[in-house]
């Protein structure tokens, strides 16, 4: 029963991923890039190809994972 | 293993020997935060995009990318050669990066190589805290009896707390004993001299230690990993608990840390607009107060297993952030009067209770923290164990901690601006309390870690044991 929930819900990690990544980078690193101010270039950067990537793949994968039974448990 | 009473007095010089060197690290690492302001005066000064653009790399770059890159490039020279040596490396690079921040003369006097030469000191600061704390933790749990790790390990969880008051110690003190012109002539180099003393010292320690006994078990049996990071990221038995340790624990306890320290301060200087260094005092009681606790709850986790007093930390954490920053706010209120005025200062009853305020948050992140190290530790086996330990801590503190400024910052000025349009357009307010809105930051993940480690780290139990 609980394996199931687990699997389950890896749907919801993946789901988490993706919303995370459209939130930095919809509220964080497209309006820094737009605000022409050369001090927000860097974080702007940071935010979609360091941040974003690294913030939404752990998720998927842990997600993903999940949903495949790899954190099952002997009931 | 060290277990007999001569075993008892090796394992205290193990302690001592591992959490001076992380100390010093934390503090190196904080007095460049603490010091910010003045250090964008002299080597960052405003009006120049070029300058901002190096001094934002300074303050992003350290504390996002290179920590990780720091636990990576160290944790596999850990796995090859030894723990000793590694965080020796770690800790003279921390110590000369942080000294040579004190020496290098200022923009008006060299010009653009002083920003570039600071820049190239705060990354290898980075990169050097990113590869001590997973050597530290490691090397002090190998040496540790298999049902005392927790307990033996909070003496390193204590650290990065401690380096932060000594931080704020050393500089209230230099402040204290010049005039402000003269500090900010030149005082404010004094507590980046003063870490070459202090690291010397911990080098001379740290020499006299021996090996970590399980690495050089595994190293006479052949059971080293050639390939530490090779063997921590694609191989997918041990990835899926990287990823758990960063999702289930560390992400969570990121936040916790950063909130119940680094967003209490900045709430307290920036939103109450408390006196600086009345501020600095008050974090630093509530830091003296809850230090402690990290021993017990390390300690109890021996006990009583680490999942649970680390979630519960957690939940207490999510439960209750926005009703102690309505009282933090409500206190300010009280001691200016009914109004926050430009500069805040606070009366006994006041100042005490917002010592008391920080201290329940600080207890919350001694719950979270406290056990951490020695969950890690005994995720992982022992040939890759600094490397697949180091990473996860550093992306939970690193990124999602280090985030929050930024993302709180976002959340409280988008409310506090939809407010000030409404009242422009004569309609209700959408936020009664705007300078809440932040808080949604560490409580949304951390709600998500909590879930995530309630479900998922009781599947450790079993890796654990095998790594004992």
């Amino acid at each position: 029963m609980l394996n199931r929930l687990r699997r389950l819900m890896g749907i919801g990690w993946m789901a988490v991923g993706i919303m995370s990544g459209y939130y930095l980078l919809v509220s964080q690193a497209i309006p820094k890039f737009q605000s022409g101010q050369a001090a927000d270039k860097i974080p702007a950067l940071i935010y979609a190809f360091i941040l974003t990537p690294l913030i939404v793949g752990s998720f998927l994968i842990f997600g993903y994972y999940a949903l495949k039974g790899e954190y099952d448990q002997p009931e | 293993m060290l277990s007999s009473q001569k075993g008892q007095k090796g394992l205290v010089s193990v302690i001592t020997a591992s959490s001076v060197g992380t100390l010093i690290e934390w503090y190196d690492f904080y007095i460049f935060g603490s010091l910010a302001a003045i250090i964008a005066t002299k080597f960052f000064p405003a009006g120049n995009p070029t300058l901002a653009l190096l001094s934002t790399l300074a303050t992003f770059a350290a504390g996002f990318v290179v920590r990780p890159f720091g636990a990576l490039f160290f944790g596999r020279l850990g796995d090859l050669v030894g723990r000793k040596y590694t965080f020796l490396l770690t800790l003279v690079l921390m110590g000369l990066s942080t000294f040579l921040i004190g020496c290098v003369p200022d923009y008006s006097t060299i010009g653009y190589l002083a920003p570039v030469l600071v820049l190239l000191l705060r990354l290898l600061q980075g990169l050097a805290l990113g590869g001590e704390y997973g050597g530290a933790a490691t090397y002090v749990a190998e040496h540790a009896p298999v049902g005392e790790r927790g307990f033996w390990t909070s003496w390193i969880q204590t650290t990065a707390t401690i380096g932060l008051f000594l931080s704020l110690l050393v500089i209230i003190t230099v402040k204290g004993n010049m005039s402000s012109t003269d500090f900010a002539a030149w005082g404010w180099r004094i507590p980046f001299w003063l870490s070459i003393v202090m690291v010397g010292i911990s080098i001379l320690i740290r020499l006299r230690m021996q090996e970590s006994p399980l690495f050089v078990a595994a190293k006479k049996s052949g059971q080293i990993s050639s390939h530490p990071l090779r063997d921590s990221f694609t191989k997918k038995y041990n990835f899926k608990f990287v990823l758990l340790a960063l999702l289930g624990a560390t992400m969570g306890q990121g936040v916790v840390w950063y909130t119940g320290q680094f967003y209490a301060l900045s709430f307290i200087q920036n939103t109450l607009k408390v006196e600086v260094a009345q501020a600095s005092q008050l974090i630093m009681w509530a830091l003296l107060f809850a230090t402690p606790f990290f021993i017990f709850f390390g300690w109890l986790s021996d006990r009583v297993g680490r999942k649970w007093i680390m979630l519960i930390g957690m939940l207490l954490a999510i439960v209750c952030y926005r009703p102690i920053y309505a009282s933090m706010y409500e206190t300010g209120l009280v001691a200016g009067g009914g109004t926050i005025p430009a500069v805040l200062v606070l009366d006994s009853a006041s100042f005490w209770k917002l010592v008391a305020l920080v201290f329940v948050q600080v207890f919350f992140v001694t719950m979270v923290y406290g056990p951490i190290a020695a969950f890690l530790v005994e995720l992982f086996p022992t040939a890759i164990r600094y490397t697949s330990m180091s990473l996860p801590y550093h992306v939970g503190n690193g990124i999602f901690g280090g985030l929050l400024p930024a993302i709180a910052t976002y959340l409280s000025t988008k409310a506090t601006a939809a407010n000030e349009i409404a009242i422009q357009k004569g309609l209700p307010t959408p936020y009664n309390q705007p300078y809440l809105e932040g808080l949604w930051y560490p409580i949304i993940i951390a709600s998500i870690s909590f879930v995530i480690g309630a479900f998922y780290i009781h599947a450790t139990t079993q890796q654990s044991k095998k790594n004992a």
